[in-house]
């Protein structure tokens, strides 16, 4: 395991030498200010603005105009999307011929992806036009990210706000972090992706007579450019229906290395960005502690169940140890050239942000690498987190805290000089509690009746339990990553979409989970950025409870752990755990 | 209030189309043509040749069958279909749920405490002892590595583990009327080491590998 946890060390060592550099870039962007792209985007930046009739230096918003403008944008494309999928046989860039699928499905996906979830109940490469997936999907691996890193931003400028009621202008920060951030990092990526395999082209799927006789179709299409932006948007909607496991959309130990980086960056980076906008680094630094400590623990534990192999694997008779030129360990659903150390380290790093790209199966996780999935996301993506919402996730949590302590001490609640009050932690309960509230009504009732037992793979059993909540767990989190013999569509003569159907309910439920557990959310946030703009600050007293300091990290841990574990232990009991402890097989 | 929304709708309008043409258009064939221009071999797949054809991409995986004969002719199966076997002159590559389907992609999904996944394990245990324990006495269950009786991801894993190739040479020597130092020395020339000497895991390339030997000698 040496070798392995060498993998992780470069991996971590990278991720947290980005921080800094990459969290002063995103606090230029969001404060206005030059960054090193402006002589060549700012003329772009300011014809956007003529183009879309708005002055951003002169049009602050305040919380309910901020949200009005995130809902109107996110609604508009939510139809243009749903459009797209409808209209997939009149389409250009289409050399397979698709069909669109029905109507449930594109309802399914079109939520999936305007909320980036990107989670999949249809398989791109047998379904979807290469025009679909460019200016439908990857559009919206762009566009949703943008709205929630511009959420955090808004939230951040309630929490520093020194007068007035702005949370800066919902479109002047859509563009710059499109066009500042996830663009150029994405041209640049994508290249760099194609120079090492993955493909990137228009072309029909081609058909090879292999060397021993035989015939393979290999599917084509406009893979690097989506890839990129999958990652970096934390969106994790795959080219291919076995994502990020493809060779052609990931081939080699460097790709992979490079995709969780990809993933990671910008979530880890807003930690610091958010210590310089509030005047604080070891602010920032504290959240970053807390969210690492949580996540490190998770990488340790899936990498040591997976490399301990699987109860079916020792029934069967496989020695599972590793030894010269193998990797031993559970390579069910794995692949080879990322071994065991490889797809550990990037299942932790894809659940505890919100991407949901998967580079194996984690239906065949053993029992207790599986259950670190299952915490990352009982945690409410809280632990780095998707791009923005997992930081402003965070905060929320970060005001409980506060609560909770300053409950403790005896004295009222403050945050960077800011007073928490009753209206505030209201808001901050429901944004915590709302998530989780949505999953566990949504997996209850697909449970408990025949119409959600239809989408099950495993049968009624803890692998089976573990499907069905995990597709809530996932949706609701806006993750999208999957136990994945979880089914809402049935293709009998694939490729084409000839004669598929969906299975509705797990359609409809799960996009509607989707859609009310983004901007419910969202919504609090706002409305919390709005109360805090308006508060006076006073300065820290002697009895002020510091928020900068180990105690408050432990503390933040443990509020974490605690709603986290409180909610969801019991339910991941009975799936993944049980598959853990039991020697039985079933 | 109901101003601003209409103002809202027209710049929310107007953002939708000028983002879907400027993310989902431009970009994506910007894109392409850049990498049909600089990297025109891996934008296409990587494909690999032999012989003046296209046989398969160096990162997907395909299967090395042929035909069961009885008495000269195919054995058919109760639905009329050929009965494909393993061929004994080329490495094999690790089991898939897919058949090494390059345009249908889908997981094995079996759980860590499947009763199915047990049998497959086993089935794939025997078959892989059967057919390399003849040319390597001394091969037990134990010596043999887990990628080798696994399903990998993707269903088209290009590698297999240098253990799993170190075992089927053996096999290959025989069939090929090769050295086995021979064919060890194709395997350590198609290796991917770990990227940057530790990244990932090393693979042995099997198209790649199985392409040598056709080369340096034809199965007759």
């Amino acid at each position: 395991m040496f070798e392995g946890y060498v993998q992780i060390a470069i991996f971590v060592v990278i991720l947290v030498a980005l921080v800094k550099p990459l969290g002063i870039y995103l606090a230029r962007v969001f404060n206005d200010e030059r960054v090193f792209l402006s002589p060549v985007f700012g003329p772009i930046e300011r014809g956007t603005y003529r183009l879309l009739r708005v002055n951003p230096e002169t049009e602050g918003q305040d919380w309910k105009q901020y949200a009005r403008s995130l809902i109107v944008f996110s609604l508009l494309f939510w139809i243009l999307l749903y459009l797209i999928l409808r209209t997939q046989g009149i389409q250009p860039f289409n050399p397979e011929g698709f069909h669109s699928g029905p109507w449930d499905l594109s309802f399914n996906t079109t939520s999936s992806f305007i909320t980036n979830t990107n989670w999949q109940f249809y398989g791109g490469e047998t379904t979807l036009t290469y025009f679909a997936q460019m200016a439908g999907l990857a559009v919206q691996n762009f566009v949703s990210a943008a709205v929630g890193i511009a959420v955090v931003a808004a939230l951040i400028r309630g929490i520093v706000a020194r007068s007035g009621k702005s949370l800066g202008n919902f479109w002047h920060d859509v563009v710059r972090i499109t066009l500042y951030v996830l663009l150029p990092i994405s041209v640049v990526g994508a290249l760099f992706l194609v120079s090492q395999g993955v493909i990137q082209n228009l072309s029909h799927a081609t058909v090879i007579h292999t060397l021993a006789g035989g015939t393979q179709i290999l599917a084509q299409g406009p893979v690097a450019s989506q890839e990129v932006i999958k990652e970096l948007g934390t969106n994790g909607g795959g080219f291919f229906n076995v994502n990020s496991a493809y060779p052609f959309e990931n081939s080699s130990g460097l790709t992979n290395l490079f995709e969780m980086l990809l993933i990671l960056m910008i979530p880890a980076a807003l930690t610091y960005t958010y210590g310089r906008m509030v005047g604080s680094q070891r602010q920032g630094w504290a959240i970053f502690s807390a969210m690492f400590a949580l996540f490190i623990i998770g990488v340790v534990v899936v990498y040591m169940a997976e490399q301990h192999g699987s109860v079916a694997q020792h029934a069967a008779g496989l020695h599972t140890t590793a030894f010269h030129g193998s990797t031993g360990g559970n390579m069910e659903g794995k692949e080879q050239r990322f071994g065991i150390a490889g797809s550990a380290l990037w299942t932790a790093v894809t659940t505890v942000t919100s991407c949901g790209a998967v580079n194996a199966a984690f239906e065949s996780l053993t029992g207790i690498g599986g259950a670190v999935p299952f915490s990352n996301l009982g945690f409410s993506e809280v632990v780095f987190g998707g791009v923005g919402t997992g930081l402003y996730s965070m905060l929320l949590y970060v005001l409980l805290a506060v609560f909770i302590g300053g409950l403790m001490v005896g004295r009222t609640p403050e945050y960077l000089g800011k007073k928490i009050g009753a209206r505030e932690i209201k808001l901050v309960s429901l944004g915590v509690l709302f998530t989780p509230l949505a999953v566990l009504l949504s997996a209850g009732a697909a449970s408990a009746t025949e119409l959600g037992k239809r989408s099950l793979y495993a049968g009624i059993n803890p692998t089976g339990f573990s499907e069905n909540l995990y597709a809530y767990l996932s949706q609701a989190n806006n993750n999208g990553s999957a136990w994945a013999g979880y089914t809402g569509f049935i293709q009998p003569h694939a490729p084409g979409n000839v004669g598929a159907y969906g299975i509705t309910f797990a359609n409809l439920l799960g996009g509607a989970v989707m859609v009310t557990a983004r901007f419910a959310p969202i919504l609090f946030v706002l409305a919390v950025a709005g109360a805090l703009a308006g508060k006076k600050v006073s300065p820290a007293g002697l009895g002020t409870m510091r928020t900068d300091n180990p105690t408050f990290v432990f503390l933040l841990i443990g509020i974490v752990i605690l709603v986290g574990a409180l909610t969801f232990f019991p339910a991941i009991l009975l799936g993944p755990i049980s598959n853990g402890l039991t020697a039985r097989l079933f | 209030m109901a101003q601003g929304l209409r103002k809202d709708l027209l710049t929310g309008l107007i953002a939708i189309i000028a983002m879907t043409v400027v993310l989902g258009l431009v970009y994506p064939l910007v894109i392409t043509g850049v990498s049909q221009v600089v990297f025109p071999r891996a934008a296409n797949g990587s494909k690999v040749s032999f012989d003046g054809r296209t046989v398969g991409s160096h990162l997907i995986g395909q299967s090395f069958l042929h035909p069961l004969l009885k008495n000269g002719k195919p054995v058919k199966n109760e639905e009329g279909e050929q009965v494909l076997v393993p061929d004994k002159g080329y490495f094999q590559p690790r089991p898939s749920a897919t058949g090494y389907s390059g345009n249908v992609t889908f997981f094995g999904n079996a759980g860590p405490n499947s009763l199915e996944l047990r049998e497959e394990i086993r089935e794939e245990l025997a078959a892989y002892l059967k057919l390399n324990k003849p040319y390597d006495h001394s091969l037990t269950r134990a010596d043999v590595p887990v990628d080798a009786v696994t399903q990998s991801a993707s269903g088209v894993d290009p590698d297999i583990s240098e253990a799993n190739a170190q075992i089927q040479a053996h096999r290959i020597a025989a069939v090929r009327q090769i050295p086995l130092s021979k064919v060890e020395e194709l395997i350590s020339q198609n290796t991917d080491s770990r990227s940057l000497g530790v990244l990932g895991e090393p693979g042995v390339n099997v198209l790649e590998v199985n392409i040598a030997l056709d080369q340096e000698a034809p199965l007759k």
